[in-house]
């Protein structure tokens, strides 16, 4: 094919790919779509998978100390569930042409990254209903809008996850509701849990929007519908009547309801904090890769074993196949 | 020897009546341990619903596009990898 | 933000139906659907507390330390399927110290016989209460206590009592795919490479002994058992150790190692912090 034919057949596949786009249309695993949208892809998706599988950690450890065994159900439940939300993304991922090894890899060095919330420790059960109430409760808020992601494989997985994530959310606000009605330690507990975990949160949602250079054209590919502000005061408006109806305080002197702009105005979290635990400096960063890279290594004879007792099978498969035909 | 698990495709009957539809895939050793970990992970163990379970590179695809100039028509595999767009150096002309 | 998601978002909220997954492991259905709860004439109230608190030690105690796995499994989906297995038996002991709690008629409920019982009071086998090991060490402990357990509550759903043997009924199915799946894994690693081979003959060696007290606890599953892990040693070429006589261990009587006492101070840290909480 000469050079023309070419450039011509590359500016007619962006061309048909900016159509699909923008007729709201999904892109699919064998469409051609430019470097760019698919290394973004890679990105985020390799980044929320492994969000999932390292935020298992901080709620894992209470499976264990549950105080009922009702709560050791529902959290056994909701951390397996993000094993699920995991193995969907990374399945995800692997359509757009990379293994699941290599993102594992990248995890390991360093060169992915997770969320930043998962970094913070988890000091006592009530941490449990906070994370579900803030953390699901943001997570929520950034991935309902996935479910219309303009790449199909990722807003699918999204919408199986956006249905279990809601189960998650109601479980922590449910405790949380529970432990207010108890004892004066609980509702200390819980107070204590939301001081910790509210800025967190609020920095789930990434740098402002003139600080985030990537999101103009996550959004104008349609992988991302909406700026990290635009969530993070969707998410404030949607938890301060929850705190109310709980009776907690949120730590935030200047949260007040602004009636003219119809919404919350609320401080500025410490972005430079944000920074520093995305760059490996938060208070549980190397134990959480620790045990991540801990699990995958104990893990390697085991896999190997698999791999190897498979191939044995398909050998022995092959010989008797060979031998019938003979 | 490898020891990554191959990937597998997973089709799941929600219900009589209705066709397998593809639900996502999963890494397992052998079938058995793909069916099984589909079982675990697409349907939570819902007894009654019918799983496939395909190892992604014996699925050949279409390829629905026919404006695209590099694929022939007879098929190809289900995702397209980005290591195909790897051009030789020395090759000329493309 | 568009109407659109909140179309998405308020469609979350609905259909709560599936909820009863969360309270009751993996399984679907309320077991005890229509099933009368009152205590059958002729059923020996002590004897069926024992019976129950014992199988609910057992599996709570062995889905403890499923829990502990928990992030360290060799592979990802490995991590939800010991999960359903974890939850599936967390979901027998619910039910079960339930039923104990009715039939010892004291007002004690399922949080009462988990959280406060001290260790003499507990009555799981020994087997159950041995610390994780590597991968070979769980997958053997899981076949020999899932073959146990299936061979015992299969025995158990023609029992007088509805309510255990609607319960029997519904960890019959669950622990047939335990079963499965241990036996699986045993057979991969045996045939597997040199390490996986060493490693699950290691594993085998540490906890065959254990079988003895199994079986005196449940004499009559001995047959079915023996049968089981004879097929899937052979399938997995490994050897079964020889019986060494040695002390059997005796849990169903109260005696237990050190790992028990480690095992429920972790268990029932937060619920005796603070006896007044409600959760």
């Amino acid at each position: 094919m000469s050079g023309t034919d070419s450039a011509e057949s590359a500016t007619r596949l962006s061309a048909h790919f900016d159509a699909t786009i923008a007729h709201d249309q999904r892109i699919e695993p064998r469409d051609w779509m430019p470097d760019g949208y698919r290394a973004t892809l890679v990105r985020q998706i390799a980044q929320h998978a492994h969000s999932e599988i390292i935020g298992m950690q901080p709620e894992g450890e209470w499976i264990t100390k549950a105080p009922s065994l009702r709560r050791k159900a529902i959290l056994f439940a909701k951390v397996q569930d993000e094993a699920g939300h995991g193995l969907y993304l990374y399945s995800a991922a692997e359509t757009l042409g990379i293994d699941r090894d290599e993102l594992t890899e990248r995890l390991l060095q360093g060169r992915q990254k997770y969320s930043s919330i998962f970094n913070y420790p988890t000091l006592s059960f009530a941490d449990v209903g906070v994370i579900g109430w803030f953390v699901d409760g943001a997570a929520i808020c950034n991935q309902v809008p996935l479910c219309r992601s303009s790449y199909g494989p990722y807003a699918r997985a999204m919408v199986r996850v956006c249905k279990e994530e809601s189960f998650h959310q109601r479980q922590g606000f449910e405790l949380l509701l529970t432990m207010m009605r108890g004892t004066e330690a609980q509702r200390a507990q819980v107070q204590d849990a939301v001081d910790r975990w509210w800025w967190p949160s609020l920095m789930m949602f990434g740098p402002p929007d003139d600080d985030s250079p990537n999101s103009a054209q996550s959004m104008a590919w349609k992988i991302k519908r909406h700026s990290n502000d635009e969530l993070r005061r969707r998410f404030v408006d949607m938890t301060v009547p929850q705190a109310e109806f709980l009776g907690v305080t949120l730590p935030d002197p200047e949260l007040r309801w602004n009636e003219e702009r119809g919404t919350h105005d609320f401080g500025t979290p410490d972005y430079a904090e944000l920074m520093r635990v995305i760059k490996g400096d938060g208070p549980c960063n190397a134990q959480r890769m620790e045990r991540r890279t801990k699990a995958h290594e104990d893990g390697a004879w085991v896999r190997e074993a698999a791999a190897a007792h498979a191939a044995k099978q398909q050998a022995l498969r092959e010989t008797t196949k060979e031998g019938t035909a003979a | 020897m490898s020891s990554s698990w191959p990937l597998y495709e997973v089709f799941v009957r929600g219900k009589r009546g209705l066709n397998h539809v593809h639900v996502g895939s999963l890494h397992a050793a052998d079938e058995r341990m793909a069916l099984t970990n589909a079982r675990d992970l697409y349907t939570r163990r819902n007894e009654g619903v019918s799983i496939w379970v395909v190892r992604s590179d014996a699925i050949t695809a279409s390829t629905p596009d026919e404006k695209d100039p590099f694929f022939s028509p007879s098929g190809d595999k289900v995702y397209r990898h980005p290591t195909f767009y790897a051009i030789p150096d020395d090759v000329p002309h493309i | 933000m568009s109407s659109d998601d909140d179309h998405v978002y308020l469609s979350l909220a609905e259909g709560h139906a599936d909820d009863a997954r969360w309270a009751f492991g993996t399984g679907f259905e309320d077991p005890l659907h229509g099933v009368d709860t009152t205590l059958p004439p002729g059923v020996d109230a002590g004897a069926l507390t024992a019976l129950c608190l014992a199988l609910a030690d057992d599996a709570l105690v062995a889905a403890q330390r499923l829990a502990q796995w928990i992030t360290l499994a060799p592979e990802l989906e490995e991590e939800v399927a010991l999960a359903n297995i974890g939850l599936d038996l967390l979901g027998q002991a619910r039910l079960l110290y339930a039923r104990a709690g009715q039939a010892e008629g004291a007002g004690r409920d399922e949080d009462a016989l988990a959280y406060f019982r001290d260790q003499a009071d507990f009555r799981n086998v020994v087997l159950a209460e041995l610390p994780n090991g590597d991968f070979a060490h769980c997958v053997v402990k899981l076949l020999l206590l899932s073959s146990w357990r299936l061979a015992e509550l299969t025995g158990l759903t023609e029992h007088p009592d509805p309510v255990l043997a609607a319960v029997a009924r519904k960890g019959v199915s669950e622990l047939t795919y335990h079963r499965d799946h241990a036996a699986q894994w045993v057979v991969r690693l045996g045939d597997g490479t040199e390490e996986s081979a060493r490693r699950t003959s290691a594993a085998l060696a540490e906890l065959w002994p254990y079988r003895a007290e199994l079986y005196a606890a449940a004499p009559q599953t001995r047959d079915e058992v023996e049968a089981v892990l004879a097929q899937v040693l052979d399938a997995a070429h490994l050897s079964a150790p020889t019986d060494a006589p040695t002390a059997t261990a005796s849990g169903r009587s109260g005696e237990h190692t050190e790992h028990l006492a480690e095992l429920l101070a972790e268990l029932q840290s937060v619920a005796r912090a603070d006896p007044e909480a409600t959760w």
